[in-house]
This record gives C-alpha cells, structure tokens and sequence, in this order.
C-alpha cells in the first residue's frame, strides 16, 4: 500500500532562487493494482517516486509505504520497495549474480533464502545463461534483466518503476512491461512513471497527471475519458496540462 | 551502526577493486616498481657516467705560462692529463665539450714565486658537467702537488722542518652509530614517503566510489537498498583506507629493498655505502603513526570527491590538494625544522616530523601521544564530515 498525504519537495537554486519540484501531492496505491504517474519532463514524476523510495526527504507532507512512514523510517521503507529507474545502474565489474546477492545481503537475506531467491528469479528471468557474466559485458536485456532481479530479491511488497522502458528497443521493453503486470498478478503494489501511453493504457489501473509538481488529476482510465469526453489518453494530458503550460510559456 | 552492513558494503567494494585494472596498476604496480625501476636506473646511468668520465684522459690548455715554464712542465709531466695547445677560442671549446678545462698561468708568475709574493693560477671549468670538473680536479691535484714541493723545498733550504707550516693535525670523530647517521637521511625521507603515498593511493578509490559512482549511475541504485547512509559510507571508507595503506606498504618495502640494493651496490663500487639498518620496530612504528593520518586522507579525499558530478571533476578537485599535502610534509625535510609542542597539533607537519625522529631512535612519548590523539582526532572529524556529506541531497543529487 502505498499513501501519500500532501508530500512536497522544494529545491533552492542558486538562479531561479526556490524551487516547488513537488507541491502537496496526495494519492494512494493498493495492492494489486498499478498506478501510473503521467507527466511531461520536469512535472515532478521522478522526484515524487524519489520521495516515495526514500532517496530523497520530503520538505512538507509525508508518505507511507505499507505502513512505514518514510521520513521517520527509511530503511524500513527501502526494504518494502523495489526501485528500477533508468537512472538505476549495476556494477560494471560484478557479475550478474554478485550484483543481485549483493542487494539480497543488504536487504538482510541469510545465505540459504538468498540462494534459493536467486535460483527462482533467474531461471523465472531466464537468467542462468549469463549470471557469471559481468556486468559490463551484459546487453541492455540482459541488463534489465539483472536490475529487476535485483529488485525483486527480497520480493518487496510494494515497486517503484521511474520510466522503466526509456531507451530500450521492443523487446526489453516487452520484458519490462511483463515483468511490471506480473508484479500486480502477484498482489504487489505498483506506481510507475512513464511518457508511453500504449504502456499507461495496458497496465494502469489508476492515473496521476502531474504538472509544476501539482498532481492535476486523477482517477481510472475511464474515469479521466469521461470526464474529458476523449478517447485518446494523449489528448487527455494535453487538455489537462495544456492551459497551465501555455500560462507559463 | 549495523557492522554486518559495512561488511557487505566493503567485501563488494573490495571484490570490485581488485577486478579493476587501473587500480592493480595504481596501488600495486607502479608502487612495487617504480623505486627498482627508478633506483637501478639511476644506478646503472650514473655508473656508466662516472665511470666514463673517469676513464677519459681530460685535454686541458694552458693560458699563457710562457714565461714560468717550470709550472708548466708540473703539468705537463700529469700522465692523467692532455695538455693540448693555446687557442684563443678556449672557452667556446671548454662549453663544447673539446677540451675539459682550461688552466690560466698569471704573467710574471714565476718571478713573483722567486720573489716572494702570491699570484693566483685560474682554472676554468664548466659546472655541471662532470667531465669538465673531473678535469678540473686533476689539474688542481696537479698544482696542489707543485705547490707542495715548492713549500717542502724552501723550507729545506731554510733548515726548517715541516711542522712550521702544520704545526698540529685536526681529525673529527663521528660517534653517533652508523644507522643512525643513515637513518636521518633516509629518516626523513620515509617519513615523508609514507605521508605522500598513504594518500595518493588513496586517491583513485576515493573518486572511484563516489564521484565514479555518480558518473556510472549506481549511486541511484545503492541508495534504493536498505543500508543506512552510515553503513554505506563506513563500507566505502575502509576500501579507500585498505588501498592507502596498501600502496604505502607496499611502496616503502620495495623503496626500502631498492634502498639496501643501491647501499649495497655503492659500498661495492666505491666503498662508500649507505647504513640501511633502520630496524623493524621503527618502520612499524612509523606506520602505526601513519595509520590515523591514512584515515584522515581516506575521510578527506572521499568527502571531497562526492562533492563531483564526475571522475574528471573529481579529479580537478583532488590535484590541487596533493599540494596542501606535500608543503608540510617537504617541509619536515627541511634542515632545522624540529618538533614543538606546537608543530605536534598541525595534521601531517606533526606525523612527519615524529617519523623522522622514530627513525633515528629518539621516542618522545609525549610528542607521539599528544600527536597520534589529535590526528585521531581529526580523523573523525573528517569521517563525521564525510557521512554527513553522504546524508545532504545537495551533495548527493547535484546538477
């Protein structure tokens, strides 16, 4: 489960002086279901699910992640979440499976679990042709692949996917895509963030547009193309986001 | 702190470390053999010119000395020199290398010896070139030899014995052993290369596990696992620690091996060695007071970094602090400069200084006291600094 409740982040920039990255964001997630952060670069997407993994402390507001808050405890929140983000990359000079046993260990796996974990993800990932591999050497599937074992080895409840297929061709993008509805199959709570619509229309059971860090609307596929009387989800997103980012250019 | 976390931490860390290629070079291979490499070197270039130049037969002129031809003929008569024949052109052939030296014979110089009075002989020489002082020294050795006799005969004529012109001999007589005389030479200079090595293998990781980890996108990743920031960066700085002490050991076992060989091989040639008997106890003391230093480069080196975006960035940053390291370890090399009270509490000045003395035998126990405490002390200053820097978003997320 996931609740935020009025989480805000503000930078200071030495130019543009303080900056309101996120602005009382307020939403929940429940198990079994996917949430779909929408956004245009810049809208607070990445910051938001920052907040939520931990990686970054909320100015005002707060969230709870399966019952941990996450500013008065962190680690217990990081140890309910599996984070996978473009930016999150593996150890060039670990193999495929140092680099998950690594995270199993950190995650307070004994020897015996993590070593069956391991085996179930990597034969369930069709890893096992290239676990002694080192990262280094691995495509960008088989990096995908090793990110999401890496997030899934001490099968947290609750999975935080910033734009996890930006910059992958179709077939590791289908591995993502799978892997995230599989996710939800399995009862885990899911918030995902990404500029592909086909994604957020296939596996989304709820929608967050977010714009200037204020999350602007909300509610089930259906429920945002009846309000907006329109079919297209693009189309939605430009008649939400539309007149404010017109006000600001 | 969860002690089974930096253990993880750091196995990662190490495992990592030792699979990648640059550090094997930096940490271990260039400190093993850069001091053979260099000090064989050195030995071998300088055999080969010393012993060239000795074996040459100088060409020396003479300037003048037409009319004092006994002096010339003491010259002439040096089987160790080639006297060759006046030109007007005998500086230009002493700055190209045709003759060696040049001996310029005053005009009268013969009558002023017959009555009495002093003149003074001019060598000229080029300094810095060792041909052209060896030929200098022989032509010195030469006119020392004329001059001696012509003293001995005039005191001959006079009935005069040779005491009156050395009425009693001077001889210094060194009591200090000899490990110690090589000690404080050698002293000062492990000293220093401890300080400047435990940091630049230091260096490389540091930037490695902070700024590199920013550039290759994992610091993301580590800091979405449960470990505690404090864990995190206790993992990462005791790799940074073992790589220091690990080049500095390993570059002063084999700066002190290539030091026993070159000792060995100058007592060989020309019998004056080097004492290297510096001892176990003050080499292992000399690192233990190293230590705390090393977790102050370690701490220090790493907070800085972070600070960095990128490798490069990094390593823009650390450079100019190699300077701040290496005036006050230079200048505890320096002649003069001793340990005060005050001087104990100024990081590495202090270490530096108390390495020079443990090397030469002397143990103020109060000076090490007072300054492996307060470098204890800054050490965990700069871990404080270091975890704190590891926990500001600022620092962490900078763009």
């Amino acid at each position: 489960m996931i609740e935020a409740r009025s989480l805000s982040k503000r930078f200071q920039d030495k130019k543009r002086g303080e900056i309101r990255a996120v602005d009382k964001v307020t939403f929940s997630c429940e198990p079994g279901k996917i949430y779909g952060l929408l956004g245009a670069n810049g809208a607070g997407k990445t910051t938001t699910l920052r907040m939520l993994a931990t990686i970054l402390e909320p100015t005002d507001g707060t969230a709870t992640i399966n019952g941990f808050d996450v500013v008065e405890h962190p680690e217990k929140v990081r140890a309910n979440v599996g984070f996978l983000s473009t930016a999150t990359a593996l150890y060039p000079r670990l193999t495929a499976q140092e680099m998950v046993e690594y995270f199993g260990r950190l995650n307070g796996l004994d020897e015996p679990t993590l070593k069956k974990r391991i085996e179930d993800i990597f034969s369930r990932l069709d890893m096992n042709g290239f676990r002694d591999r080192r990262c280094d050497k691995l495509s960008t599937g088989m990096k995908q692949k090793t990110s999401i074992a890496r997030t899934l080895v001490h099968d947290p409840p609750v999975m935080i996917f910033d734009e996890p297929t930006t910059g992958l061709d179709v077939m590791t993008a289908r591995t993502i895509i799978g892997f995230i509805a599989d996710c939800r199959d399995r009862g885990k709570t899911v918030i995902f963030s990404t500029h592909i619509m086909s994604e957020v229309e296939r596996l989304c059971d709820h929608i967050g547009i977010i714009h200037g860090g204020k999350l602007l609307e909300e509610g089930t596929l259906a429920e945002l193309r009846a309000k907006h009387n329109e079919h297209n989800l693009e189309e939605i997103i430009v008649k939400v986001v539309g007149p404010l980012a017109n006000a600001e250019a | 702190m969860n002690l089974h976390a930096v253990g993880v931490v750091y196995r990662k860390e190490l495992t990592e470390w030792l699979r990648d290629r640059r550090t094997l070079i930096s940490t271990v291979l260039v400190p093993l053999l850069a001091f053979p490499i260099l000090i064989s070197g050195m030995i071998s270039l300088s055999a080969v010119l010393i012993g060239g130049a000795k074996k040459e037969v100088p060409k020396i002129m003479i300037i003048h000395g037409e009319d004092s031809p006994a002096v010339v003929d003491a010259l002439k008569s040096n089987k160790e020199i080639e006297v060759v024949p006046f030109a007007d052109n005998w500086m230009d052939q002493i700055s190209d290398k045709q003759i060696r030296a040049a001996v310029e014979i005053p005009e009268g110089f013969q009558a002023s010896l017959d009555k009495g009075t002093t003149q003074t002989i001019q060598i000229h020489y080029y300094e810095g070139e060792i041909k052209s002082e060896f030929g200098a020294e022989h032509v010195e050795k030469s006119l020392k030899a004329y001059r001696d006799d012509l003293v001995k005969k005039r005191l001959e004529a006079k009935n005069l014995p040779d005491t009156l012109i050395a009425p009693f001999d001077t001889k210094q007589h060194n009591v200090a052993p000899p490990e110690k005389v090589g000690g404080s030479t050698i002293g000062s200079m492990i000293g220093y290369m401890v300080i400047i090595l435990s940091m630049t293998g230091a260096i490389y990781p540091a930037i490695d596990l902070t700024a590199g980890e920013k550039e290759r996108g994992t610091m993301e990743t580590i800091l979405s696992s449960p470990v505690s920031r404090l864990d995190l960066v206790l993992g990462k700085f005791l790799l940074v620690f073992s790589a220091s002490l690990t080049t500095a050991i390993l570059s002063v076992t084999s700066m002190g091996l290539s030091f026993a060989y070159m000792g060995h091989a100058l007592a060989k040639t020309s019998g004056a060695g080097i004492h290297m008997n510096l001892g176990l106890t003050s080499v292992v003391a000399v690192f233990l007071m190293a230590l705390p230093l090393s977790v102050l480069f370690s701490a220090v080196l790493m907070t800085v970094a972070l600070f960095a975006k990128t490798y490069k960035e990094a390593q823009s940053y650390l450079t100019p602090m190699t300077f701040i390291v290496v005036i006050p370890a230079v200048a505890s090399v320096l002649p003069g400069v001793e340990l005060t009270p005050k001087l104990a509490l100024i990081p590495i000045l202090n270490t530096s200084l108390v390495c020079k003395e443990i090397i030469t035998g002397t143990y103020h126990w109060g000076s090490i006291a007072t300054i492996f405490a307060s470098t204890c002390v800054y050490a965990a200053v700069a871990i404080f600094v270091a975890v704190k820097t590891f926990q500001r978003e600022s620092v962490l997320f900078r763009s």
